[in-house]
């Protein structure tokens, strides 16, 4: 009796909590499946679900789409550039950091942690000032710097903390051997950091590909900018297409969602241990 | 005999080790260079010449002059003060919701966390959509069950406006403190409730002397560093409202962009700077907080 008591109680908390998650997803869903009409209407469903909403957008047929899959590929060209170079940097910074001991290594370790807390909304007006005065603006190495730089601070820091946790007698006893620091960089550290480094590497990836504001202020030439600005362009018009802004929107959702949900047990683990250590 | 023959591989590794402290400076050096790099070229320059560009004194007065900055400046605060706390008063709730030993949470929970997972722009623009007050999904849906002719205007109405960004806030990382306080409820040790159970403690009793004190620290640095982040929230105010109706919902992380965008840089700047005596004792208790963490 009172265990079926709990269970009720249980289940009066899920049916609020899924309404509240999935409402707007599903509201998304329902107009890229919905004709101009049917979105206007705001049926709960459309009475003639339709696919082409999906047709037009993998086929540029509209506007505001013209450019859809060259948006898509920056997206990731971008992403992936910044994933990679925020971990080449990172993985390089946090053995210098944590294994090797550097001088100043603790002080950039805080200027980093700083300027990871510092909101990125309030640096991007100096950013964006800074690559004018680089001759940068309208590039995409503009962003992609931007990204690493904001990237970069917390990948370091959770890859430090990972490798404070290595036994330090790995070290020890690698040296007495006659070990380099790079044989003990390739040979005891990075096999050990993998775990950690998959996860700092989709951390960078999924961080750029999910920006706006960077992108937007950064950008301006529509065949250069990720698919993030090419969807705010739909903001411009009052009476946008927005069934066709939820189809390529939902399109544009799909690879980080599958990326999460692919590594979710590795995500949740690394992004929520590093982000709050009490 | 024992003697020489000891000392040679002793001092064989002692010239090791020296030869490996070298080595390891020098390593040292070169490994931590790109990052240097990179935050003396995208960090430290862009700050230092921000600062210099924010040395002009009358955009100070002109910001101050301006009635949206004023507003935006209290908008802020009423923004952080409601988001951050009922944020963290429902992660909580939730999160023991999540810690029940079943297998229909855990998928539950799975779903709760795609907010965090898919990207702000479709699903923020989603929620503009829906909420829109002529032809939205929400008042559509008003009018068809319960015949309500003009619905609310949730994007429209100055103060509706504010509360759907501080709603669509909520709905955007509500998932990642409930993480957060989720893994800090684990941790606990089990046996404390089987114990205060068998004594006889209520369930409000158990929250109150073990569950409450073995997360407050938690629950106080999680505050913090949300606060930080939910300033810097861009997206949830400028995509859903543009800061409108009237620029009267800006936060600053909007309003120095609508600044710049209107030509008008010193401004931006100038509300940039004038909110750091409040992010920087927020970012220089973090920092001595993580770091300490760290060790």
């Amino acid at each position: 009796m009172k265990k079926a008591l709990d269970e009720g109680k249980l289940i009066l908390i899920a049916i609020p909590v899924l309404l509240w998650t999935l409402l707007p997803i599903y509201h998304l869903f329902v107009l890229s499946i919905s004709s101009q009409e049917a979105m206007l209407a705001g049926t709960l469903w459309p009475a003639k679900p339709t696919l082409q909403n999906f047709q037009i957008v993998f086929q540029q047929q509209h506007y505001y789409l013209t450019n859809f899959w060259r948006q898509m590929f920056n997206s990731f060209f971008i992403a992936i550039t910044t994933g990679l170079l925020t971990l080449f940097i990172a993985t390089f910074a946090a053995f210098a950091i944590s294994r090797l001991k550097v001088r100043g290594g603790r002080t950039i370790m805080n200027l980093a942690l700083a300027t990871y807390l510092i909101p990125a909304a309030f640096l991007a007006i100096p950013m964006y000032k800074a690559m004018g005065s680089y001759g940068l603006l309208n590039t995409q190495a503009a962003l992609i710097l931007a990204m690493v730089a904001l990237a970069s601070p917390y990948a370091i820091w959770v890859l430090k903390q990972a490798s404070d946790k290595l036994p330090k007698e790995l070290d020890e006893a690698a040296i007495m051997d006659g070990a380099t620091s790079l044989q003990l960089f390739r040979l005891v550290y990075l096999p050990l950091m993998k775990p950690s480094m998959v996860v700092i590497g989709i951390y960078a990836l999924l961080l750029a590909w999910n920006e706006y504001l960077y992108a937007f202020l950064l950008l301006s030439n529509e065949k250069a900018v990720p698919l993030a600005v090419g969807l705010g362009l739909f903001l411009s018009a009052d009476d946008a297409p927005w069934n066709l802004l939820m189809a390529a929107g939902l399109l544009y959702a799909i690879p980080p969602a599958v990326i999460y949900y692919g590594f979710r047990k590795n995500m949740v683990g690394g992004l929520t241990a590093g982000a709050v250590k009490s | 005999m024992t003697a020489t023959t000891m000392a040679a591989p002793v001092a064989a590794a002692s010239d090791a080790v020296s030869g490996h402290t070298r080595d390891r400076a020098l390593w040292g050096a070169i490994m931590l260079a790109p990052y240097v790099l990179v935050f003396l070229v995208m960090v430290v320059y862009p700050v230092a010449y921000g600062l210099w560009l924010g040395l002009n004194w009358n955009s100070y007065r002109a910001l101050f002059a301006d009635p949206i900055f004023i507003r935006t400046v209290v908008n802020t605060i009423v923004f952080l003060f409601i988001a951050v706390n009922l944020k963290f008063l429902i992660a909580l709730w939730l999160s023991g919701f999540f810690v029940a030993q079943r297998a229909w949470v855990r998928i539950v929970l799975v779903i709760f966390i795609l907010p965090w997972a898919v990207p702000s722009i479709p699903t923020i623009l989603s929620f503009r959509v829906m909420l829109n007050p002529e032809n939205g999904m929400i008042n559509q849906q008003l009018f068809h069950l319960f015949g309500i002719v003009e619905g609310p205007g949730w994007l429209t109405d100055p103060t509706l406006a504010f509360a759907s960004s501080i709603m669509v806030h909520i709905w955007k990382s509500l998932p990642f403190w409930t993480l957060i306080l989720i893994t800090g409820r684990f941790a606990i040790a089990q046996d404390l409730y089987e114990a205060a159970s068998v004594d006889g403690a209520n369930k409000w009793q158990q929250f109150k002397f073990i569950t409450w004190p073995s997360l407050a620290t938690l629950y106080v640095t999680s505050t913090m560093l949300s606060m930080i982040w939910t300033l810097g929230d861009f997206n949830s105010v400028y995509l859903l409202t543009g800061g409108g109706p009237g620029d009267l919902n800006h936060v600053l992380s909007t309003l120095g962009i609508r600044y710049m965008r209107n030509n008008n840089l010193d401004l931006g700047i100038a509300s940039i700077i004038v909110a750091m005596p409040l992010i920087l004792p927020m970012v220089y208790f973090m920092v001595k907080r993580l770091s300490k963490g760290a060790e």
